[in-house]
């Protein structure tokens, strides 16, 4: 299988793939127009989404099909802070990843011992709270269905950022440590009590893993990281509306880590280009974005559960025994 | 001298209900450090409820547990776990997809502390705490002789000696109680006297132990305590020769006598 192939490459030479992609990722949007650009701005943003999703979903196991109310919530705080306090739009982004993180954590605090499809129905709910809220202009500041517009340019050592470009890069910034931060935190102390309880939630606490702090730790990460994104996409759109709580929208970011691979960086990266980047490029891909997604979805849930690009543990995990009377050649490792 | 120490574990008139059911009746006990005792009874007799309850699994409905004289019953398992009681499970309950290098580790999250701040930048005490999990781990893989699997998958590990890695993951929490649920269930003879020689060394090394276990002759081989349970009570408490000779027990496992 090809991508098999791909992926032991990628563990074979770590270095020159990341160092290749990183310049590729530099040198991307130069020959492009800034349609393109703006493309490929944009996925940035869902691979960073994407990837603050997989924290909850891949490698705690958790459900989140809300997320979109985090990138939100990160949105309406940076626009709201520039807006009525006139404070410079790069200042707010700590704040936007602090207020989505804080929702994160209060949301999720009473709702953690919900298991699987129950605490996919409260999340389903509480994207749709969210984004009721901003639609009836609560506390009159997020503008109602309109939303807001009229968000200043981030403006970085006077330098007006204005061209999709300067978008792009500044994204390239973020999401480079995005990445870098995450394989970080999967190899570490609390990405192993992630694992723990994601293989199984009793064993870990019966080894003193206080599994509801281990949670709530994902869904705060994700959250603020989602928030993260949001005051990116003001940033760049100057306009932002309560659409960017649709359920659609969180349905886009579970589908890119899902489809592309559960637990697996570059499975959503993957991901993001299937579901993001080919609706944008071609327009009539985009038009049938939603019957696409579904076919998608249920091809791949009957023919690769484990999703396109998966890491190997949660392979293991959807295909468990199946694989066992036929091992993996040991060559592909 | 001075008093005596007082018990590890003491159990006060422990209750236990399901709805209407009566699952433990006003069970009592104590376990002196050092000891290893044996939980039986008939199935159904509540033993694995008792063991719930002291591994926090269980809230008990009323009664008392105390742990090196602090109080225990309304803690939660993880809580449990870190004063100092770990557990096995009467299924085998491995993180089956981790290495059994990966399972082992798991018992040291608690005794560590390393943050995400230190994990981004990989800070010098990190990379100790990292390399400290990683020799510890080994070497409880090593004492249960299961060093050879370091990087095998829990689930492709041979069925007795996935029963040993539950134990040596229990062990990586450095518990001063090791609770065992029928370690002995689906092993055979040899494998059994290879199980009870490796509970005596772990006991020698300090380390006291309850044991819930059908296998009978396991139980008058290796336990110097018995409590027997039927019906949720406690029935009968001694010495193995005790426990033997008791007219309940007797009763309890065989039946009254047709009058």
């Amino acid at each position: 299988m090809r991508i098999a192939k791909i992926q032991a490459s990628f563990r074979r030479y770590p270095y020159a793939w990341q160092i290749g992609l990183i310049i590729l990722a530099i040198l991307l949007p130069l020959p492009l127009g800034d349609y393109y650009r703006t493309v490929a701005w944009r996925t940035g943003v869902y691979i960073m989404l994407g990837l603050s999703l997989n924290i909850i979903v891949g490698y705690a196991g958790l459900f989140q099909l809300g997320h979109a109310a985090f990138y939100a919530l990160g949105a309406y705080t940076a626009a709201i802070m520039n807006l009525k306090l006139g404070i410079p739009l790069l200042l707010t982004f700590p704040f936007s990843i602090l207020i989505a993180a804080v929702f994160g954590y209060l949301i999720t605090r009473p709702i953690l011992h919900l298991r699987g499809d129950y605490l996919a129905i409260v999340t389903i709910a509480f994207g749709e709270v969210v984004r009721l809220a901003l639609v009836n202009n609560i506390f009159g500041i997020t503008g109602g269905a309109n939303g807001l517009s009229g968000i200043d340019r981030p403006n970085l050592f006077g330098l007006e950022l204005r061209q999709p470009i300067y978008h792009y890069y500044l994204m390239l910034v973020f999401l480079i440590f995005t990445i870098f931060a995450i394989r970080r935190l999967e190899n570490s102390r609390l990405g192993r009590a992630w694992m723990y309880v994601r293989e199984d939630e009793a064993a870990a606490e019966a080894m003193g893993i206080d599994t509801t702090r281990v949670k709530l730790m994902a869904f705060i990460l994700g959250s603020g990281w989602a928030g993260l994104c949001g005051a990116l996409y003001a940033a760049k759109l100057t306009v932002i509306s309560p659409d960017l709580s649709r359920f659609l929208e969180s349905v886009v970011m579970f589908s890119i880590v899902v489809l592309g691979g559960t637990g697996s960086i570059p499975g959503v990266v993957v991901g993001t280009l299937g579901m993001v980047t080919l609706p944008e490029m071609f327009r009539p891909l985009k038009d049938w974005r939603d019957a696409w997604m579904g076919i998608a979805m249920v091809v791949m849930m009957i023919a690769r559960p484990e999703g396109l690009w998966p890491s190997r543990r949660v392979r293991l995990e959807i295909r468990g025994d199946q694989e066992e009377a036929n091992p993996i050649p040991a060559a592909n490792s | 001298m001075s008093d005596p120490t007082p018990p590890l574990l003491q159990i006060h008139h422990l209750t236990k209900t399901f709805g209407g059911l009566m699952a433990v009746e006003d069970v009592s006990f104590d376990l002196t450090a050092g000891l290893i005792l044996g939980l039986i009874g008939p199935n159904g007799a509540g033993k694995t409820t008792i063991f719930n309850m002291v591994t926090g699994f269980y809230q008990p409905t009323s009664g008392e547990i105390r742990f090196m004289e602090k109080k225990i019953g309304k803690l939660s398992p993880h809580q449990i776990t870190q004063a100092g009681i770990a557990r096995t499970f009467q299924t085998i309950r491995l993180f089956k997809n981790l290495t059994a290098l990966e399972n082992v580790m798991a018992g040291l999250h608690h005794r560590t502390r390393m943050g995400i701040w230190d994990a981004l930048i990989r800070s010098k005490s990190q990379r100790q705490e990292e390399s400290m999990i990683m020799t510890e781990a080994e070497y409880f893989l090593q004492v249960l002789g299961l060093a050879g699997y370091r990087n095998e998958l829990a689930k492709n590990l041979p069925y007795g000696d996935q029963r040993k890695l539950e134990i040596a993951r229990a062990l990586s929490t450095r518990p001063t109680l090791l609770t065992l649920d029928e370690p002995a269930a689906g092993l055979n003879e040899h494998e059994t006297q290879d199980l009870i020689a490796m509970i005596r060394k772990i006991r020698d090394g300090g380390i006291t132990i309850l044991l819930i276990e059908h296998d009978m002759k396991m139980v008058m081989d290796l336990c110097e305590q018995i409590v027997v349970v039927d019906h949720g009570r406690k029935i009968a408490q001694g010495t193995p020769e005790e426990v033997q000779k008791d007219p309940f027990v007797i009763k309890a496992y065989l039946g009254e006598e047709e009058k």
